[in-house]
C-alpha cells in the first residue's frame, strides 16, 4: 500500500471517530435520537446507562450491516436492519435482567426502545451500509460517543436543577431539608429536554457557524 | 439484472435466513436466561417485602443468601378470601381475585405484622406498593411503592423514604371500621393527634389523590376489607 492511500485510511477512520462528536453530532446537527433524548435524561445514572446500551447496540449493528452489506438484496434492506437491530436489542436486554438487575429496572422501558432510536438505523443505512466494516465500528463508537456527550450534558443540568443531586448525591440542599435550594419542577418535565437540547444546538452553532444552514429562500 | 441480489429467490432465501439466525439468537437469550432472571425478580421481590416492615434497613446491600434466609425465617405467605371488587372505583382496579396473597411476618411464633399487597391508578401509571399493618390490623407499620411511572421529582416522591416514615403509626380505620387514609394538601399532624391523614407531595396533587384512592379501596370492602375486619376481631 502507497503511503499516501495509508494515510488517507488513517484519516478516514479518524474523521468516522471523531466527526460524529461534535461536526455530525447526532443529536444536535442530525436531530435523531431526539425522543430517547427526552426520556432518560431527568438523571445522569439512566443517561449513562443509556448511552452506554445505546453505544453497544450501535457498534454491533454498524458491524454487522457492514459485514452484510455486499449480500443484502437491496429491497428488503431496511427491514433487515430493523431485525437485525431489534434482535440485538432483546438479547442486550435479556443480558441486562440477568446480569445487571437493578439496571435494568431503571432504564425499565427504555433498553426495548433503543429499537427505535433513529441513530441506530440511520447510522445502518446512511453509513455502514457503504463502508467496510472497520470504519462502521469507529463511525458506531463516534456517534454513540456524540449521542452520550449530549445526553450527559443534558441530564447533568436537568438532575442538578430539578433535584438538586447529581447522580443521587446531593449537591444543592433541598429547602424541604432544611437547605435553601427550591427544586425546578420544569426540569423533570419532557418540555426542559427541548430546552435545554435547543439551547445546546443554539451555541454549538455559534461556537462553529459553518454548521449553518443556509436559509431557505 | 446479473446481480443475484436483485431475484426474486434470493431475497426469499435471504429474508428466510435472516429469520432464523435471529429467532434462534434471540430465543437462546431468553431461553437460557431465564433462570438467572427469575431469581433476580424473586430476589427483589423479598427484599421490597423485608424492607417495608424494616427488616432490610434503608439502602442495606444484602446478599442473596441473606436475603433468602430472613424471608425464609420471618415471612409466611397466606392465602385469604378477598371482597368482590368494584370496577367503578377510582382507585381503577379492573379485577380482585378470589383469593390473594397476603405475608404474616413472625418473629419466633408471635405475629408482628401484615404485608398486603396493593396498587392503583395514580396521575400517569399504576402504581404496585405493599402495605403493611401492624398486627391490631389497623396500625399502619409502613407503605412501599416498588412500581409506578409517575413523574420524577414530583408524583415520583412517593418512593422518598422521608415521605414514608410518615406513614408509620398512622391509623388505617375508624372506630366504626371504615378505611380512613387520605393524603391531604399540605401538612398533616403527627399521628397521635392527626391518626388518619398524611402529608401532601407538593407538585403532585393528583398521585397523591390516587395513594388515597388506592388505600381505601384495597382496605375497603372491595378489596382486603373482610379479612381485616376478622383480624381485627381477632386481635381484641
Amino acid at each position: 500500500m502507497k503511503p499516501t492511500t495509508l494515510g488517507a485510511h488513517r484519516k478516514a477512520a479518524r474523521d468516522a471517530l471523531t466527526e460524529p462528536v461534535f461536526e455530525k453530532n447526532p443529536i444536535a446537527l442530525q436531530v435523531l435520537g431526539i425522543c430517547s433524548a427526552l426520556a432518560v435524561t431527568t438523571r445522569l445514572d439512566t443517561a449513562l446507562v443509556m448511552s452506554l446500551a445505546v453505544g453497544v447496540v450501535l457498534c454491533l449493528s454498524n458491524v454487522t450491516m457492514s459485514l452484510l452489506r455486499d449480500v443484502v438484496p437491496p429491497s428488503i434492506r431496511i427491514i433487515v436492519q430493523l431485525t437485525v437491530i431489534a434482535s440485538l436489542v432483546i438479547v442486550i436486554d435479556q443480558l441486562l435482567k440477568a446480569f445487571a438487575w437493578g439496571l435494568s429496572r431503571q432504564l425499565s422501558v427504555f433498553v426495548g426502545l433503543i429499537i427505535t432510536n433513529c441513530i441506530i438505523m440511520g447510522r445502518a443505512e446512511a453509513y455502514a451500509m457503504q463502508h467496510p466494516p472497520r470504519l462502521a465500528f469507529l463511525d458506531g463508537l463516534g456517534n454513540a460517543a456524540g449521542f452520550g456527550l449530549v445526553l450527559v450534558a443534558v441530564a447533568s443540568v436537568r438532575e442538578l436543577l430539578g433535584a438538586g443531586q447529581l447522580l443521587g448525591f446531593q449537591v444543592l440542599p433541598l429547602v424541604a431539608d432544611g437547605g435553601w435550594y427550591e427544586p425546578n419542577g420544569l426540569m423533570v418535565l419532557a418540555p426542559a429536554a427541548f430546552f435545554l437540547i435547543g439551547l445546546l444546538i443554539w451555541a454549538l452553532r455559534t461556537w462553529k457557524p459553518h454548521l449553518v444552514e443556509d436559509p431557505e429562500v | 439484472m446479473s446481480d443475484p441480489r436483485f431475484t426474486t429467490r434470493y431475497t426469499l432465501g435471504f429474508a428466510a435466513a435472516v429469520c432464523v439466525v435471529c429467532s434462534v439468537l434471540v430465543s437462546a437469550s431468553a431461553v437460557l436466561l431465564r433462570d438467572r432472571q427469575q431469581a433476580n425478580e424473586r430476589l427483589e421481590r423479598e427484599s421490597r417485602l423485608l424492607a417495608v416492615v424494616d427488616l432490610l434497613a434503608e439502602g442495606e446491600r444484602a446478599s442473596r443468601e441473606e436475603v433468602a434466609e430472613r424471608f425464609a425465617r420471618h415471612i409466611r405467605p397466606v392465602l385469604v378470601d378477598m371482597g368482590p371488587g368494584d370496577p367503578s372505583h377510582p382507585a381503577s382496579v379492573q379485577t380482585v381475585p378470589a383469593q390473594a396473597t397476603v405475608y404474616r411476618v413472625v418473629d419466633g411464633e408471635r405475629l408482628d405484622a401484615l404485608i398486603l399487597p396493593v396498587h392503583g391508578l395514580g396521575l400517569w401509571s399504576t402504581m404496585y406498593g405493599y402495605l403493611a399493618l401492624e398486627p391490631d390490623g389497623v396500625t399502619v407499620r409502613g407503605l412501599s411503592f416498588y412500581r409506578h411511572g409517575e413523574t420524577p421529582g414530583l408524583g415520583a416522591e412517593i418512593d422518598n423514604p422521608r415521605w414514608r416514615a410518615l406513614w408509620r403509626g398512622r391509623r388505617a380505620f375508624d372506630e366504626q371500621g371504615r378505611p380512613r387514609l387520605e393524603v391531604i394538601k399540605g401538612r398533616a399532624g403527627p399521628p397521635e393527634t392527626d391518626p388518619h391523614r398524611i402529608d401532601g407531595l407538593s407538585g403532585a396533587t393528583l398521585t397523591a389523590r390516587g395513594v388515597t384512592h388506592t388505600m381505601d379501596f384495597w382496605l375497603g370492602d372491595a378489596g382486603f376489607g373482610p379479612w381485616l375486619a376478622t383480624v381485627r376481631q381477632e386481635a381484641r
